[in-house]
């Protein structure tokens, strides 16, 4: 198997490894490093639970290369600080099995900070990259929504 | 599924990639943002050799806002389209049409020359190339060439790319003051490839229309019939809308029949045509 050594910084520290070619960053994220918060669905980047940020950008997990990540800043859920969020979501029951919750956090957080007051439209577009198989997506919405007010937005 | 076991390499210039690609051309592929690679790399569709990723090369990524045309290097992503001022001033289509493609995180990825390059039928790029008249800058160690995106689609993930040959920048020349853009597709779900899509350029008071459709050939294709019947010709909507359902001849498809696709169509146009109504 060919393997590349690579460097980044992952979750705020220094990491060097050697991996496979063929790794996708949220393999490596999960098994080299155990940040298992970012979860594998589909890996043809349809379901959005493998999100994590690369240089301060949500992307696809599955669709990037631990190699293409060499040099990159990549955070996962484990850091983020969005306890109003993550709160919100809890209250207004918008997860169960939380596999999904994970991406949503963070591409819900993308939005809020790009658009501090979406509409309920804009929520639901945003977030048409993350599936979610239990709630029916109207908690997810309200949740985003009621964080933007709370914010001010 | 896990991508296949395959070499890497990561050219620091493109002098050093179209080398590679010189030496691996046939048996290598190269990868940019990888949003339609990867997923054919997990399934095993696709088992290259080796990746040659041109994702860094920096004199890829630039806009160039010309004289009489904007250039658009292969690498600029697709959330960089949409934020450029250049682009939604000289191309709103461009604009419209990236709102459509896959998602936010995919199109933080996902570059331009990507999509042109993997040639997906229904891909909204290719039929905005093929509206807006670009043309395609391939490069290789045997030099550079422009090709019109007429001549670049070739059919289903086919193009006019040599194995040797990278897609380098994307021209388009600018349109008059007046110029008439409207984007407007059908997908199952927001982000989904589309069913049908339409792309219409045209000057003031439908001079010139050139209308694009994608999804429903083996390429992106222009509506030759219709766009000659609505030249400087609002007045036959009507008979447009009805002749460029009968233009095409989409592909058997158990989802979607051809008569689905043609109605579809027809109600792209009609949409369109509406948006342009005093």
């Amino acid at each position: 198997m060919k393997t590349l050594r690579i460097s980044l910084t992952v979750n705020g520290e220094v990491v060097e490894r050697e991996v496979p070619a063929r790794l996708n960053l949220v393999d490596f994220l999960r098994h080299d490093l155990g940040f298992t918060g970012s979860h594998v669905g589909c890996e043809q980047g349809a379901c959005g639970a493998c999100t994590v940020l690369v240089d301060g950008e949500t992307v696809r997990g599955c669709l990037l290369l631990a190699v293409q990540a060499d040099g990159c800043k990549v955070e996962t859920i484990e850091i983020m600080e969005f306890e109003d969020l993550r709160a919100a979501f809890h209250r207004l029951n918008a997860l169960q099995c939380g596999f999904c919750t994970p991406g949503m956090l963070l591409s819900a957080q993308e939005l809020l900070q790009a658009k501090p007051k979406p509409s309920r439209a804009e929520i639901r577009e945003y977030l048409s990259g993350n599936f979610c198989r239990c709630t029916g997506y109207q908690a997810i919405v309200d949740a985003v929504e009621a964080v933007a007010r709370a914010r001010g937005g | 599924m896990k991508a296949p076991d395959f070499d890497y390499l990561r050219p620091e210039t493109l002098a050093e990639a179209m080398d590679m690609l010189s030496r691996h051309g046939e048996d290598g592929a190269i990868i940019a943002g990888g949003q339609s690679l990867l997923p054919l790399l997990n399934f095993r569709l696709a088992g290259p050799e080796r990746l040659i990723d041109i994702g860094r090369l920096a004199a890829l990524k630039q806009i160039v806002d010309g004289d009489g045309f904007v250039e658009i290097g292969a690498l600029v992503r697709h959330c960089d389209l949409a934020s450029s001022e250049a682009v939604a001033r000289a191309f709103p289509l461009l604009r419209q049409a990236v709102g459509h493609i896959a998602h936010p995180a995919v199109r933080h990825r996902g570059t331009i020359g990507g999509s042109l390059a993997m040639a997906d039928p229904a891909a909204e790029l290719g039929a905005c190339c093929l509206a807006l008249e670009a043309e395609m800058s391939l490069q290789s160690v045997r030099g550079q060439r422009w090709v019109r995106a007429v001549d670049f689609f070739a059919g289903i993930y086919e193009t006019a790319l040599a194995p040797d040959e990278i897609l380098t920048a994307v021209r388009l020349p600018r349109r008059g003051p007046d110029s008439v853009q409207i984007f407007s597709e059908v997908a199952r779900r927001r982000g989904d490839f589309a069913i049908a899509g339409l792309a219409l350029v045209a000057d003031n008071h439908m001079a010139n229309p050139r209308l694009a459709l994608l999804g429903v050939a083996d390429r992106p294709i222009l509506a030759e019939k219709t766009m000659a019947l609505l030249a400087n010709n609002m007045a036959a909507a009507d008979q447009a809308i009805e002749l460029i359902g009968n233009e095409i001849d989409p592909a058997e498809d158990p989802a979607y029949p051809p008569a689905y696709r043609r109605q579809l169509v027809r109600t792209l146009l009609r949409r369109t045509l509406m948006e342009l109504l005093p």
